[in-house]
């Protein structure tokens, strides 16, 4: 006798209808603005929660430390400055100080006091664009506008300097490119004068904004035991509480003679991000103005290293000396050649610890450049942060992380 | 709570009553500073002579290869420029260079000069490639028009930003 089979209502009717869901993959970027770049992230949503994320990287891979490779040392500098392109004078001083390192060359004091200057400028202005772009994501529109109002301060000194807003390859080996043109201090002054009642306006803006907070207190909380163990550095990682800051635990360019404070978070959740950025460009701005009043005091003086094998020698003097004309050629055509070695520099960048691993094989252009990208690091802590949060956080948690892709993916 | 939410209106509110400080581009343009890095020019000496000499310094310099020399001799009777050679050739490939500035470092004579000017668009890749003509100033301009940049002393003060901070 044969039994006839009928389908139990359960395998007629889907999922859907029993109540049950499956949970969906979705796609997010890489061309969406939220991501902050070109970062694709596969999320596996079970309705509006997040189950699992994949960061994708490597759409904006250029292959920056393979062409550095090719090119000689002061040539290569300029690569440096597309990594991460928010914050390019900190690359720049993360390479240099490696091949200074190498060279074992002396910096005249004005120059260095310009590069801290310069670079917390620098931290500043990527800080702005955090916030600016990190407030937009989470609908608060107007702090975006503000904030870039300010960058664009910080990009005319860049620009005052070196030329190029961005792009700047202003700190060369040896030194600076050119020395700081006469109103640079009344331009930097008059951003040291306008500058912290700005913050105090997106403080109002954002700080004790029922909205921000419903967005930020408590999402994406990282324990300081996992922040250490993902590597994170930067606000990040000061944001669960560790005073962990390159300037102050392996100064360099004379960071221990300024004074200035590490901001630190308790929770390590977005909100004390927030919290430890904002403070920081407080303190940046006490930098640079320890460091513009250190400039005023020691006038004007040089601006790169007296040793000639490794920076040229001043327009000026190469039509009368032949042999300031024959170092001219020389460092343009062939550049100059650090002795066999290795040298590693890690530097306090606005997204965390920049390190640039230079090896040299006693030739004019290096054997090998690594970087160790801030953002390439703490981007891995996002999936951790993100498990069981809902979508929309998702979106906050990569503003506060702030990753730059060009610097990802190198 | 509410307090708070007024405070971060009453800023924004601030701001509506205040003169806009975006310029509209391109009827209005910002001035750039005096070492902006722009277009490339070829300069003259005061008598009409050729800066460039040739020696392709400029291209060596160059981390993007963007720059091709071909020297060649001056004629004696009718030369191009104070020394033995000048540029035959002078090309510079517009959509490799990335306005570093080395060219203009490493240049011994100070001939060519990024200046101003950084409205550039090309239809064509053909285009994207400055030749010597387009690089090169007029016979009666550029005469000792070098950047004090490049110079390493201050001529002129930079115009401030047309920005009302």
């Amino acid at each position: 006798m044969t039994t006839l089979s009928i389908p139990s209502p359960r395998d007629i009717i889907g999922p859907a209808e029993r109540g049950e869901t499956e949970n969906m993959v979705l796609n997010m970027g890489p061309h969406h603005p939220s991501t902050h770049g070109v970062l694709r992230l596969v999320v596996e949503l079970d309705g509006e929660t997040v189950v699992d994320v994949a960061p994708d990287i490597g759409f904006l891979h250029t292959g920056i430390e393979k062409t550095m490779e090719s090119k000689t040392y002061q040539k290569a500098l300029v690569m440096t400055d597309r990594m991460d392109y928010l914050a390019p004078l900190s690359n720049n001083l993360s390479y240099v100080l490696a091949v200074e390192k190498l060279l074992e060359c002396e910096i005249p004091v004005r120059a260095q006091t310009a590069r801290v200057l310069l670079t917390e400028l620098t931290r500043i202005g990527s800080h702005l664009v955090w916030l600016g772009t990190h407030a937009l994501d989470l609908a608060a529109m107007s702090v975006f506008l503000y904030a870039f109002r300010e960058r664009e301060q910080i990009l005319d000194i860049f620009e005052l300097v070196s030329g190029a807003r961005m792009m700047t390859s202003y700190f060369r080996v040896g030194g600076l490119a050119y020395d700081l043109p006469a109103d640079f201090i009344p331009t930097v002054k008059q951003f040291i004068d306008t500058f912290e009642p700005r913050v105090d306006e997106y403080e109002d803006l954002l700080t004790n904004n029922p909205l921000w907070l419903e967005r930020t207190v408590d999402v994406g909380k990282i324990s300081t035991a996992d922040a250490i163990a993902f590597g994170l550095t930067g606000p990040a990682l000061r944001a669960t509480g560790i005073a962990y800051d390159l300037r102050k635990m392996t100064p360099y360019t004379g960071y221990e003679t300024y004074d200035f404070d590490v901001p630190i978070g308790q929770n390590g959740d977005i909100y004390d991000r927030y919290l430890v950025r904002i403070a920081e460009m407080r303190q940046s701005l006490g930098i640079v103005r320890q460091a513009y009043d250190r400039l005023i005091e020691m006038g004007p003086g040089p601006y790169q290293t007296a040793d000639r094998k490794v920076a040229p020698p001043p327009k000026s003097e190469i039509t009368h000396s032949m042999e300031s004309l024959i170092h001219h050629f020389k460092l343009w055509t062939e550049g100059f050649k650090p002795p066999r070695g290795d040298a590693y520099i890690c530097i306090e960048s606005p997204r965390g610890m920049m390190g640039t691993y230079v090896v040299s094989d006693g030739g004019p252009r290096p054997y090998r450049v690594h970087f160790r990208a801030p953002s390439f690091v703490n981007l891995q802590a996002l999936p951790h942060m993100a498990r069981g949060r809902f979508m929309a956080d998702l979106v906050a948690l990569i503003a506060s992380l702030d990753p730059v892709l060009g610097e990802v993916d190198r | 709570m509410i307090g708070d939410l007024v405070k971060g209106l009453a800023t924004t509110v601030r701001y509506m009553f205040r003169k806009p400080i975006t310029v509209q581009y391109p009827d209005v343009k910002r001035p750039v500073r005096e070492r902006f890095k722009g277009r490339h020019e070829l300069k003259r000496f005061e008598n009409g002579m050729e800066r460039c000499i040739g020696c392709s310094l400029c291209s060596a310099a160059c981390p993007a290869d963007a720059i091709l020399v071909v020297p060649a001799e001056n004629d004696p009777a009718t030369p191009n420029s104070p020394g033995e050679r000048y540029a035959a050739t002078y090309e510079i490939n517009m959509l490799r260079c990335i306005f570093c500035g080395y060219c203009e470092d490493a240049c011994p004579t100070n001939a060519i000069v990024l200046e101003h000017q950084y409205e550039l668009s090309f239809y064509d890749r053909r285009t994207s490639i400055y030749t010597k003509d387009m690089l090169l100033v007029p016979e009666d301009q550029g005469h000792g028009e070098i950047p004090p940049v490049l110079e390493q002393v201050h001529r002129r003060p930079s115009p401030p930003a047309q920005m009302d901070l």
